[in-house]
């Protein structure tokens, strides 16, 4: 089975500071996988490098090639293209201050839908697949910003769902969150590897056992250790990786 | 705090008392000079000031209305669209750090701070003697509208500004492109801080009487186009209280001036408050 993404001989400067140091990475299809690592070690920084929202920063510099599908995410493609492929939720719910169902639409709209039966349906799967469609069916009409927290980032979820990514990206998507909605981001992230190709950043080591395949582990932009979840926990194989799963540093 | 911890703190009440009593004439002031403005004003605000036509017995101010109004629609439609798309090149399009970007904000901020009445100057040279528009609206409006600009530009990169960068980046994230996040998330949102740009312009032009007389002249009467001179509402009051014949009317005036400040003062709010119950 090939990959979905390769990472090979990845270096990302900003500016002068080496924030990612030689990563390779290969990540599966239909799988989560999990980045976890102290803060400033570099795994956002990687997710974000997969649908290029680093191209925002400001000298920011990449060596080295990510390939999605076998062609370099680097080399001449569309960006937007892409991040309609490579879709991501951030660590703070953002949903756009318009109505629920303008939210999940916005997405389809960008990418050249027009008709209202195709978007009423879109938002409805959207929001199902997000698995928030009971909750909202009545208040689509309603200001997403009236939301709560979770709600919001769920919300997020199904926006992104709506341009039909193949990879979906997750940065801590649960820290701004309360235990319970956390639980459901959860239980969503699990239901969706069916489909999507996940990938995570999460600070919360417990949350990396529940529910991805594999994990990397990353320290000061390197990247240490990268092994199935269930091995990288119980028997790894880096002693900087047992100090940090078992809380002596981070 | 109880007189007894002031006694203790002699310092901290005498700011107390130095803090109310800045407040107390503060608004002492600012009512004694709207009071004031009333008690002259309205006795004479008469119906005759409102007939169409002016003269010398009766200094109607009702072309100085419609002027004002003209003079209003005009400049906003020209330094609007102006300021905002430069602060959106200055915001959203300029990369940070660019040069030029500083020295267009110098450039702005230098405008800003210019007396009005240069701009009356350059306007009578540039518009009103070198482009033939002789004294009239047109040419009030051109000079204007080069006055507010560095305002409207300013208040519009402020409140884009202010839009969080989170709301771009989940636009971006869906594969939408700089033109559609800027147009479709970013400028709505705000809408309220350009709109409080709009309103600060519009009390500029009204309350502009320098750069006006020099410009759009002072002549009475409605006029038949664009290129008529006409004066505005402030330069009515400026020309009637100069020529000292019709103080009582110039009193009258500025109630009208007053009134029409504090009717946009509303709308303004009641148009930021609707904005913001429907986002």
């Amino acid at each position: 089975m090939t990959a979905k993404i390769n990472i090979k001989n990845m270096n990302l400067f900003y500016t002068q500071f080496q924030a990612l140091k030689n990563v390779n990475l290969d990540i599966e299809k239909n799988e989560i996988t999990a980045f976890i690592g102290p803060s400033g070690c570099g795994k956002s920084t990687l997710l974000k490098s997969l649908n290029r929202m680093n191209d925002l920063i400001e000298g920011c510099r990449i060596e080295g090639e990510i390939l999605l599908d076998g062609q370099n995410i680097y080399g001449k493609i569309d960006v937007n293209a892409l991040r309609k492929r490579v879709g991501m939720v951030f660590q703070k719910p953002n949903p756009f201050p318009m109505s629920i169902y303008e939210n999940v639409a916005y997405g389809p709209k960008t990418h050249g839908i027009r008709s209202k039966v195709k978007l009423d349906e879109i938002v409805e799967t959207s929001l199902k697949n997000a698995a928030i469609w009971d909750e909202l069916k009545d208040r689509l009409k309603k200001n997403a910003l009236s939301l709560s927290g979770g709600q919001q980032q769920r919300l997020c979820v199904a926006r992104a769902l709506a341009v039909e990514p193949e990879v979906l990206l997750m940065d801590e998507p649960t820290s701004a969150l309360d235990p319970i909605s956390t639980a459901k981001i959860e239980d969503l992230v699990l239901e969706l590897k069916k489909k999507y190709t996940i990938v995570i950043v999460t600070h919360n080591m417990q949350q990396a056992t529940r529910i991805s395949d594999k994990t990397a582990f990353f320290l000061l932009g390197e990247m240490i250790e990268f092994n199935e979840t269930e091995t990288l926990f119980s028997i790894p194989k880096d002693k900087r990786t047992e100090d940090y799963i078992t809380g002596r540093f981070g | 705090m109880t007189l007894n911890m002031y006694l203790k703190y002699p310092f901290s009440l005498f700011l107390k008392v130095l803090v109310i009593l800045a407040t107390a004439v503060t608004c002492f002031t600012l009512l004694f000079l709207i009071g004031y403005i009333l008690i002259k004003g309205i006795p004479y605000l008469s119906l005759d000031l409102f007939s169409w036509t002016y003269n010398s017995e009766n200094v109607s101010f009702m072309p100085s209305i419609v002027n004002t109004i003209i003079m209003v629609i005009g400049a906003l439609l020209i330094s609007v669209p102006f300021g905002i798309f430069s602060a959106i090149y200055l915001v959203e399009y300029a990369k940070r750090g660019n040069k030029m970007v500083g020295v267009i904000r110098i450039t702005a901020e230098t405008l800003a701070g210019i007396p009005s009445i240069v701009y009356g100057l350059f306007g009578m040279l540039f518009f009103v003697t070198s482009l033939k528009m002789g004294y009239s609206l047109l040419a009030g409006i051109f000079t204007v509208a080069i006055m507010i600009l560095p305002l409207m530009m300013r208040t519009t990169e402020e409140a884009l500004k202010a839009v969080p960068d989170i709301f771009r980046e989940g636009s971006f994230g869906l594969g939408a492109g700089k033109l559609r996040t800027v147009f479709r998330i970013v400028l709505p949102s705000a809408i309220p801080g350009i709109l409080a740009g709009v309103i600060l312009s519009i009390g500029r032009i009204v309350g502009e009487t320098a750069a006006l007389i020099y410009t759009a002249g002072t002549v009475a009467e409605l006029p038949k186009n664009l290129l008529s001179s006409g004066r505005t509402l402030s330069v009515h009051m400026y020309a009637l209280s100069k020529e000292g014949l019709h103080t009582n009317q110039a009193y009258a005036t500025a109630v009208m001036l007053l009134g029409i400040v504090l009717l946009i003062n509303m709308l303004s709010t009641m148009m930021a408050k609707k904005i913001e119950k429907k986002s």
